[in-house]
This record gives structure tokens, C-alpha cells and sequence, in this order.
């Protein structure tokens, strides 16, 4: 008799993992089932973590408890935090991994869950009684019952590789695909579409010249991803480098676009626009005679690259041709051919905001099955789906992040309400509230709610105290602290800034765009406080304004949220809104005009017609 | 919402003839029910529509009125719904007959506004046509009329879509820098976005310039005349009214309080404010009247500074430019030299903010055509007749000056120099209350989609 599990997660890669470790860690008995149970959280992509608004996701995801951080800095080969020079709420960490230990590491953490069970199996068939999941399947025969299952499948069901006219069905290269689950699936009701994604060669560095290419370090110093790590750094990091292709190179590569499966209609499926293969490029911006390629570092010891910029699903000897066109890449030998591939993804707007399935209860679905991509986009949607299969098995209210909230809201948000056409990656352009959710203070905002739910423990939630009341401490000090002129005038003029011409608040000074509290603090007090309490402090009072406008327009929106629209409403009665709106309205059935004013194909004008009709 | 509702939309009051309406997708099977042809087998139903039919309204046997009754079938009718127009006598009582007729048939009683809502809410007009519709019903002059009417054909709206796709423009050139600041692209150089802002501005500014007119159009123009006391500003008011409206004897003081009224010239209504005049005194109700001078000096559009020829009271000339200089520098002035009649001789005086300058005799109602052509070209009225458009609604104008205050906070982080996230922000905001005049905000979908459409992104 196998055993009864509370959840079982179908899948191991990004999503998977936090989806079995947070269930695992709220209490929940968890079954993990993956194809290959060497190749848990694959970087299949680019060995990378976190970039504009990525960082700050996998900020939150550390902030609630989960564990992509933590593994990050496990695996740590070079970190730079993005747009230093820009406002705060642009400030993006990101992290070179070394594969294999980024892997290992989760490994590690999954291993030494004692709640987690884990599985290498390929998952067939689902169990569904009344539309309610009871178990699974899998391809050796074994039956599991269960309360609830995750699916986190990824790019692998029905998964169909190009490279030039060669096809290969699998989820990622040297793996297979999953194929029998969409079919079964589709019987309920689901949506299911097909999109696109591609991933460059990796290159042997052993035959690169990287005198002929421009290096980029990381930061000095480094720097960690999660919280718990605040203080530590790494010793030593490894540079990636940036070279240009030229028009040479795109003349060679345009002798193979009749074999490309992505121009002759082999591939019909939507790719992303921010992530285009390099043929595409070619094409869509035929004016351009260069285009920027950026060489990752693998890992700590390999000499393998990543060659970011060139994915292709031309044919081999094209992609070689060409690529021995570029500086520096003269004599390259290649470890692994780029290649596109082709997957089926779910409509999300078929999902509750806890994932769960529409049609068939006590299913989720997390990551790309969704329609998105990148390990951070699919982290936290495992994390939030495991978290809230185990509230919903014990009875407990859902577990949903606003949009003011986190960009982990924005992301789910976006995917019920609005659904996808390409693949969904976030940009800080998503959120609405964008100098709320930064990285800095994503323990702020999340770290407490991860203790209610109860998956922040102690260690981490005395750690979050203790910094927090250092940074009211330093607060407290700096709003009673005046300066007189001939204590400061000096700096403020090396600075560029006039002097101050009577006794002043530090406070007002620090306004200042030219004024660093590192650089004054000594004046203030000579206690020492780490870098992460001082930015803290110093944002806080450096943007104060913008921060409070931008909590003002959130509760006015939140406001919004709270007129009702009446249950059963027939959205199909207001002509004055679009077709396609009428229709998004009546699938989506919103409570509240907030969550109506979200639906992709409502425009503003719509929602102004259903608060025309609701004054009445 | 279908429901059929019905009103009548001629004015209260027995005209000669009366109007009511219906709207709802039973509008023309409730008038069939009551209309009676002479033609025989006749029915509403199988008629052309945007057609005037001739027959009678009958209550069963009874014959209540002779009627022309027009039908217009959807979609091409006001509300967007089907609509018949009764025409029948103006007798109240027969109005009120009709209109029972109809409820009893099922009709329902309109609310007020429902017929334009109803419009609005089926695709018929925006936020601002609609309200347009409200403006132009109560419009009393020409001029008002005519920013209504350009107002509901989408004047205003389409000003505004091409502020819409500079911003556009705009936030998608600072969100690019932002989210795509590790990409290989190009950024829009400061200067361009400057310009572009300033662009935006200048057309906001006019938008709301164009306010001071349209609400001085909507609500009449406000002039007040001005002057020390028996100068003859109350007889200068009787003649362009024609009538005895302010008490006019040679007592000094008389005028007590402020009297206001309309006069239609040219189009334009007016609002004439008469005040007390201007001068210290002791006299306690006359000092009120000396307060209410200086109030409402400062809602005027146009001063009529009243002296007399013969007789300029040069202190008085000062007190007054201490009034105008108080009370904003965009009162047009117009010195009146009254008492022509009795003038020998011309004197010169120096007054703040003079658009013009005449002489009248109010009493003998000599030059009060010429006065009033200057009071015409004072308000600069040209802007109307070239169509321009012409805020008058308070709403747009709050919008337009929120939009304007973060357009500058923009335009001044800008110029010193703060991050791309925080101008977004204005932007944004910039953006957000625009488009409560219309209603269309831009969506995230748009920005990302002009993105991807004009740069090259991914690396």
C-alpha cells in the first residue's frame, strides 16, 4: 500500500522545488515526482538569477520564506546590483550561478526536508473524481492518492525541439517529453495553446579570445540575495563579457532562414518579444547592423559560456558560420547547439488568485505551464501554489498578495486577469506601484506575513526584528539631529551643493540628491550600522514624498476595490462596452470594480460605463 | 436597462405644441398600441425607420390628439436604443394624457438625464460628449451653444487622443531606459523628452486658459461697473438693459447693494454686476456695499471703470487701480468716460490694465452700442469663431489642472536631474487624470507593446 500524501508536486524544476519545500515546511505531507531526479531546478536557460524586477521577486519569495535566494548565494559565481545610478525602486540584484551547485544546493535543501518524499517517475495520468483531484499516475504503474496536486511541468508537455529542419520531441535538450496529461486535461474544459520559447548555444571557452571582447565584472565586494545572508559576500566572482555581432555575421545567418523552422511556418507558435531569437532580430530590425551578445560564465570551474543574445533555431552549421564571424568566437568550438522549442501552456485566466484550477478542484498549476518565464516568475508561483494547496487542505483562508504588495501580486494578478499572448516575464513597468515593491524592503512588506502564514521561522524572524529596529533607531537619530553650517558647509560645497547658511535638520539636508548618509554619518552618530540598515534609512528619508503619493494612490485604488458589483450581473446588456470586454467580464464574473478594471480587454472607459450603471 | 422609458422633452407649460419621447426595445410596440392611422392594417412595426407618420392617440375609443409621430429604429438613434418621438398639441393636459397612456402600456417614467445615459452607456458618446449634452440643453447663448455642440461632436476628446499618444510616446521612451537599461538600446536623449513635455504642457496650459472663457461663455460673462458714487453706473446699467432694474436717483449712494443681470449681445451673455460706488464713508451699510465692490471686482471678467468727463476724480482712479492691482492681473479695464452730455472738455487718467477706453453718455444713451463692441473684443471671442476647442465644464477643468501640476513636477525633476522611475511616476499621473476626461487610460499592454515595436530588445 503506497502511501496517502497531502500534495503532490509534479515536477522539480523552479516552481516544483518551492512548491514541495513550502508545503513541506507549513506541515504538509509532500510527494515530489520528476522525470530525472539528477536534474532537480535546471537552470535550462542562462545560469543566471534575478535582473530588473526578477531580483526583486526572488527578494519576496526570500522575504516569505521560500528558498531561490538561498540557493542562489549558495551557488554564487558573481553579483551586481542593476541601475545603481537610478531611483531605488530600480535597484535589481542579480547573480551568475554556477549550474551544477545551483542544482546541488536544492538538492540539498529539498533532501533535508524530512516532510518531502521524492519520486523519479514520469507522471501519465491524473486521477479526477467529480471534477476534484484525488490522485496520479505514473508511466512504471504506480498509483498515488493525494488531497491536492501541483503541476509544474514546464516546458515539457508536448515539448517539440527545432533545430533547422531537425525536430526532436522533449522538454528540454538530452530530456523527453510529457505528453498524455495535456489531452486528458483538455477534456475538462481547459484552454490549452502552444508557445514558443529558444535558447542559445553554449559555447567551449577554451577556444574563445576574450582579449577581443570587453569584460564585465561584478560588483566589488560582491553582494548577497537573501536576507539571511545579509553582511556575507563572496570572495571571488567570474566576469561575463559583452561583444557585437556585425553585418557579416547577419549575412551568414540569412543564408539559413529557408531551413529556419521559425520562417517557414514550421513554427507557429508566439515566442517573447523582449527575448527574440537572433534570426528574428535580423529580420524585425533589418536596420540595425549590430546587435549586443553577452558571455556568461557556466560555473565556478567549467570552461563552458553561455552565449546571451544568439538563441537561434537555425541549423547547426549556420549557427557555427556564423558564430566564427564574431570577434573573439573566431575558432569557437560549441558544447551544445542553440535550439527553439515548442510547449503547451494552460490559459491562466482558467485559475482562482491561488492557482488552483477553475475546472477541477485541488489541481494548481505553477510555472511555465502558465505561460510565463524565468526561474523567478516560476518560483513564486510555486511557492504561492504550495503554500495555499496546504491552507486550502486545512481549512484555511487563501493566501493572496495585492498589487501594492509584492511583485509576486502583480505577477498573478496579471495572469488571471489578463491572461497571456507570449510568453509573461515581468518588468517594473507592470507595477503600477512600482516605488513600493523594492528590493530593499521586500522583507518589510512580506517577512510579516510570512510568520502569520507560518512559513518565516524563528531564526529569520528575529534577524527581520532586529534589523528592523536598527533602522527605526538610526531613523529616530537622524530626525533629531541638526548640523551647523561650519559642520557640513565643506562636504555640501566638495559636493557641489551651496552650503547651509543656519543650524538645519540633517533630515532636510540629506534631500539632498548630492548628499550620501554614508558619507555624513559620522556626524550623527558613531555607532556603526551595516550598508542594507543605512540604504534602508536613507531611502526612507531621501524619498519620502514619492513613497507617501504612491501610498496614497494605492489606498484610492484599494478603495476602488471595494465597490461591490452586484453577483449575476449580465455584462452582455452594456453595448458601449467592446465585444471582447462584454465577453472577458462575463468569464471572469469580477466582485469588485478593481479587479474588473484589470481584465485585459476592459479599458477604463468600460469600467466607467458599469460605475455609470451601479450609481443608479 | 432595457427597459422602455418615456418623458416629455419639451419645456413645462403649454407651448403650442409638445414633444415626448420613448426609449427601450419596446418603444415601438408601445406606441403602436396607442397610435391609430387612417391607413388601414397599419403598424409601427413593419415601418421604415428615421419616418414621420400622421394619426391620432387614442385611449380605446377615445380620440385624445391629433399627432406626428416619428419612429427611429436602432441603431442609428440617440440612446442607441429604439426611440419614437410623439408630437402632439401643447395642452398640459394632453401631454399628461399621453404620458399615462404609455405607463399604462409599460412604459416607465424616465429619470432625469436617463435618455443621454442611456446613450452613454450604449457606445453612443464618451464621458465628455455626454456631458456635453447637458451643457447644450442649458446653453442660453449662442456662443455657449457652440462650445456644447463642439464639445459633443468630440472636439475636446480628440485634443486629448493627441496628448494621449505623446504620452504614449513618452512613458514608453522613460520605461524602455528602465526596464530594458541592460539591453542594447538606445535611449531618447533628454533634451527630445524636454521638448516633448513642454509640448504637453503648452497644450494643457491653452486648455485651461481656454476655461476662463468657456465658463465666463457657460455662465455669462461678468462685468462690473465701477465708479465713485452718482457717477451713473445704475443709469449706464438701465441703458444697456433698457430698463428700470436699479434704483437711479441724484442722491449719492442710492445703489445699496449689488444688482446683477443678463444681457445677450451678439451671441454672448453678459452679466452685468452694478455695485456701490467708491468711496470711504462712515455710513455702515454703504461700507458693506464698498466690500461687495471689491468682491466683485475680483469675479469679473471686465471692469467698466466709470468717471466722470468733466470731472475725473484722479483719487478715485487710484483706489481703483489698488482694487484691480489686488484683485489679479487679468481684468480687462475699460475706462468710460461718462456725462458726454455735459462735457466741455476731456480729461486723461491713468488706469491699470486698460483694454479700451470710450465716451458715452449714459443718460442721452449716446456710444452704448460702441461700449458694448468694445466689451465684445475685450473677451476675445475670435478663439470661438475659429473653432478652437473650449473647456467649459469644472470637471475637465480640475482634471486638466491636476494633470498640469504633475506635468510640471515632471518637467522640473527633469531639468534637475531625478531617475526615470520617479518622472514615470508623474507621467503617470499625468496620464491617470486626462484620462478621467475621457476615460481611457493607457494600459501597460500599450506601453510594453510600443516598446517592443520600435526597439530592438533582447539581448
Amino acid at each position: 500500500m503506497l502511501p496517502k500524501y497531502d500534495i503532490i508536486v509534479v515536477g522539480a524544476g523552479h516552481a516544483g522545488c518551492e512548491a514541495a519545500m513550502a508545503a513541506g515546511n507549513l506541515g504538509s505531507r509532500v510527494l515530489l515526482i520528476t522525470m530525472d531526479l539528477n536534474k532537480v531546478a535546471e537552470m535550462s536557460c542562462n545560469p543566471a538569477i534575478g535582473g530588473i524586477a526578477k531580483g526583486q521577486i526572488t527578494r519576496e519569495i526570500d522575504a516569505l520564506g521560500g528558498f531561490q535566494a538561498l540557493v542562489t548565494d549558495k551557488s554564487l559565481i558573481q553579483y551586481r546590483m542593476l541601475n545603481r545610478s537610478k531611483g531605488p525602486a530600480m535597484w535589481s540584484p542579480r547573480a551568475q550561478s554556477d549550474r551544477v551547485e545551483f542544482a546541488r544546493a536544492w538538492r540539498t535543501y529539498l533532501e533535508s526536508n524530512p516532510n518531502v518524499d521524492l519520486f523519479q517517475d514520469l507522471v501519465i495520468d491524473l486521477t479526477i473524481e467529480n471534477e476534484i483531484i484525488t490522485g496520479v499516475t505514473t508511466r512504471m504503474g504506480f498509483k498515488f492518492s493525494t488531497k491536492s496536486v501541483i503541476l509544474t511541468n514546464g516546458t515539457f508537455l508536448n515539448g517539440l525541439m527545432h533545430i533547422g529542419k531537425i525536430q526532436i520531441k522533449g522538454g528540454r535538450a538530452g530530456d523527453s517529453a510529457s505528453t498524455g496529461l495535456s489531452e486528458k486535461l483538455r477534456n475538462y474544459g481547459f484552454n490549452i495553446q502552444r508557445l514558443k520559447t529558444g535558447t542559445p548555444a553554449r559555447l567551449d571557452g577554451r577556444s574563445i579570445d576574450f582579449s577581443k571582447m570587453e569584460e564585465q565584472p561584478g560588483d566589488e565586494g560582491g553582494g548577497v540575495f537573501s536576507y539571511l545572508n545579509e553582511g556575507k559576500h563572496i570572495d571571488k566572482q567570474r566576469s561575463c563579457f559583452i561583444v557585437y555581432t556585425h553585418s557579416g555575421v547577419h549575412e551568414q545567418l540569412r543564408t539559413g532562414f529557408e531551413f529556419s523552422p521559425l520562417f517557414n511556418g514550421t513554427i507557429k507558435s508566439i515566442g517573447p518579444r523582449y527575448c527574440p531569437s537572433i534570426e528574428d532580430k535580423i529580420i524585425t530590425f533589418a536596420d540595425k547592423d549590430r546587435h549586443q551578445l553577452f558571455l556568461e560564465p557556466e560555473g565556478r570551474d567549467t570552461v563552458e559560456y553561455y552565449i546571451n543574445g544568439f538563441s537561434s533555431s537555425l541549423p547547426w552549421d549556420v549557427q557555427v558560420k556564423a558564430m566564427q564571424l564574431i570577434p573573439g568566437l573566431e575558432n569557437v568550438k560549441i558544447f551544445r547547439p542553440g535550439y527553439a522549442i515548442e510547449y503547451d501552456f494552460f490559459d491562466p485566466t482558467d485559475l482562482h488568485y491561488t492557482l488552483e484550477t477553475r475546472f477541477i478542484e485541488n489541481l494548481y498549476f505553477a510555472g511555465q505551464i502558465n505561460g510565463t518565464t524565468g526561474y523567478e516568475e516560476a518560483a513564486a508561483q510555486g511557492l504561492i501554489a504550495g503554500i495555499n494547496a496546504h491552507r486550502k487542505n486545512n481549512d484555511l483562508p487563501a493566501f493572496i498578495l495585492q498589487r501594492d504588495q509584492a511583485y509576486i501580486g502583480v505577477l498573478i494578478d496579471d495572469l488571471i486577469t489578463k491572461g497571456v499572448t507570449e510568453p509573461y516575464r515581468m518588468f517594473t513597468s507592470r507595477a503600477e506601484y512600482r516605488i513600493l515593491l523594492r528590493q530593499d524592503n521586500a522583507d518589510e512588506r512580506l517577512t510579516p506575513l510570512g510568520k502569520n502564514i507560518g512559513l518565516v521561522k524563528d531564526d529569520r524572524w528575529q534577524q527581520f526584528n532586529e534589523k528592523y529596529e536598527r533602522i527605526e533607531e538610526l531613523l529616530k537619530l537622524i530626525k533629531g539631529f541638526s548640523v551647523s553650517p561650519d559642520q557640513i558647509n565643506s562636504y555640501l560645497e566638495e559636493k557641489g551643493t551651496p552650503g547651509i547658511k543656519q543650524k538645519s535638520k540633517i533630515e532636510k539636508v540629506l534631500l539632498r540628491p548630492q548628499v550620501r548618509l554614508e558619507e555624513i554619518i559620522a556626524l550623527i552618530t558613531n555607532n556603526i550600522y551595516p550598508k542594507e540598515i543605512r540604504d534602508s534609512v536613507e531611502i526612507k528619508i531621501k524619498y519620502e514624498g514619492y513613497i507617501s503619493r504612491e501610498k496614497n494612490s494605492a489606498e484610492k485604488i484599494t478603495k476602488l476595490g471595494r465597490i461591490l458589483i452586484p453577483e449575476n450581473l449580465e455584462f452582455s446588456q452594456f453595448k458601449s462596452i467592446s465585444t471582447e470586454g462584454r465577453q472577458k467580464l462575463n468569464k471572469h464574473k469580477p466582485k469588485t470594480i478593481a479587479e474588473a478594471s484589470r481584465i485585459s480587454g476592459v479599458s477604463p472607459a468600460d469600467i466607467n460605463v458599469l460605475l455609470v450603471f451601479m450609481g443608479r | 436597462m432595457n427597459d422602455t422609458i418615456c418623458a416629455i422633452s419639451t419645456a413645462a407649460g403649454n407651448g403650442a405644441i409638445a414633444l415626448i419621447r420613448l426609449s427601450g426595445s419596446e418603444a415601438i410596440e408601445v406606441a403602436d398600441s396607442i397610435f391609430v392611422s387612417k391607413r388601414k392594417d397599419f403598424s409601427l412595426k413593419n415601418r421604415d425607420t428615421h419616418r414621420v407618420y400622421f394619426g391620432t392617440i387614442n385611449d380605446q375609443y377615445t380620440v385624445i390628439d391629433e399627432v406626428l409621430l416619428s419612429i427611429f429604429k436602432v441603431p442609428n438613434t440617440f440612446t442607441g436604443e429604439d426611440v419614437v418621438e410623439i408630437s402632439c398639441h401643447g395642452s398640459q393636459y394632453i401631454q399628461q394624457q399621453i404620458l399615462h397612456l404609455l405607463i399604462k402600456k409599460g412604459a416607465r417614467l424616465a429619470e432625469p438625464g436617463e435618455f443621454t445615459q442611456r446613450a452613454y452607456l450604449n457606445g453612443k458618446m464618451d464621458l465628455s460628449q455626454a456631458e456635453a449634452v447637458a451643457d447644450l440643453i442649458a446653453s442660453t447663448s449662442a456662443a455657449a451653444h457652440k462650445i456644447a455642440i463642439n464639445q459633443m461632436r468630440g472636439g475636446f476628446s480628440n485634443e486629448l487622443t493627441g496628448l494621449r499618444a505623446d504620452l504614449l510616446q513618452f512613458i514608453s521612451l522613460l520605461e524602455l531606459e528602465l526596464d530594458f537599461g541592460e539591453e542594447d538600446v538606445e535611449f531618447a536623449d533628454r533634451t527630445a523628452l524636454l521638448k516633448l513635455i513642454e509640448k504637453i504642457e503648452q497644450v494643457i496650459i491653452h486648455l485651461i486658459k481656454s476655461f476662463d472663457l468657456g465658463n465666463a461663455i457657460k455662465n455669462g460673462v461678468p462685468v462690473a461697473i465701477v465708479g465713485e458714487p452718482n457717477v451713473g453706473k445704475s443709469t449706464l446699467l438701465n441703458a444697456i438693459l433698457n430698463e428700470e432694474k436699479a434704483i437711479v436717483s441724484d442722491i449719492a449712494g442710492t445703489t445699496r447693494d449689488t444688482i446683477e443681470d443678463t444681457f445677450n449681445y451678439n451671441g454672448v451673455t453678459f452679466r452685468f454686476i452694478d455695485t456701490a460706488g467708491l468711496r470711504e464713508t462712515t455710513d455702515t451699510i454703504e461700507t458693506l456695499g464698498i466690500e461687495r465692490t471689491y468682491q466683485k471686482i475680483s469675479e469679473a471678467k471686465i471692469v467698466l471703470a466709470l468717471f466722470d468727463a468733466n470731472d475725473p476724480n484722479e483719487k478715485v482712479a487710484k483706489e481703483l487701480n489698488a482694487i484691480i492691482e489686488k484683485a489679479g492681473e487679468d481684468k480687462k479695464v475699460i475706462l468710460v468716460r461718462n456725462k458726454l452730455d455735459l462735457s466741455t472738455e476731456i480729461r486723461d487718467l491713468e488706469i491699470i490694465g486698460l483694454a479700451a477706453q470710450i465716451n458715452i453718455s449714459a443718460k442721452e444713451k449716446t456710444n452704448i452700442d460702441a461700449l458694448l463692441i468694445e466689451i465684445g473684443q475685450a473677451m476675445q471671442l475670435e478663439s470661438l469663431e475659429n473653432n478652437e476647442v473650449v473647456v467649459s465644464n469644472v470637471r475637465h477643468m480640475e482634471a486638466l489642472s491636476q494633470a498640469l501640476e504633475s506635468l510640471i513636477r515632471a518637467k522640473e525633476g527633469m531639468k534637475s536631474g531625478i531617475s526615470n522611475d520617479f518622472l514615470a511616476m508623474d507621467i503617470r499621473e499625468v496620464i491617470h487624470y486626462l484620462a478621467g476626461i475621457t476615460g481611457e487610460e493607457i494600459t501597460t499592454d500599450e506601453v510594453l507593446g510600443n516598446i517592443f515595436g520600435q526597439f530592438c530588445i533582447g539581448k
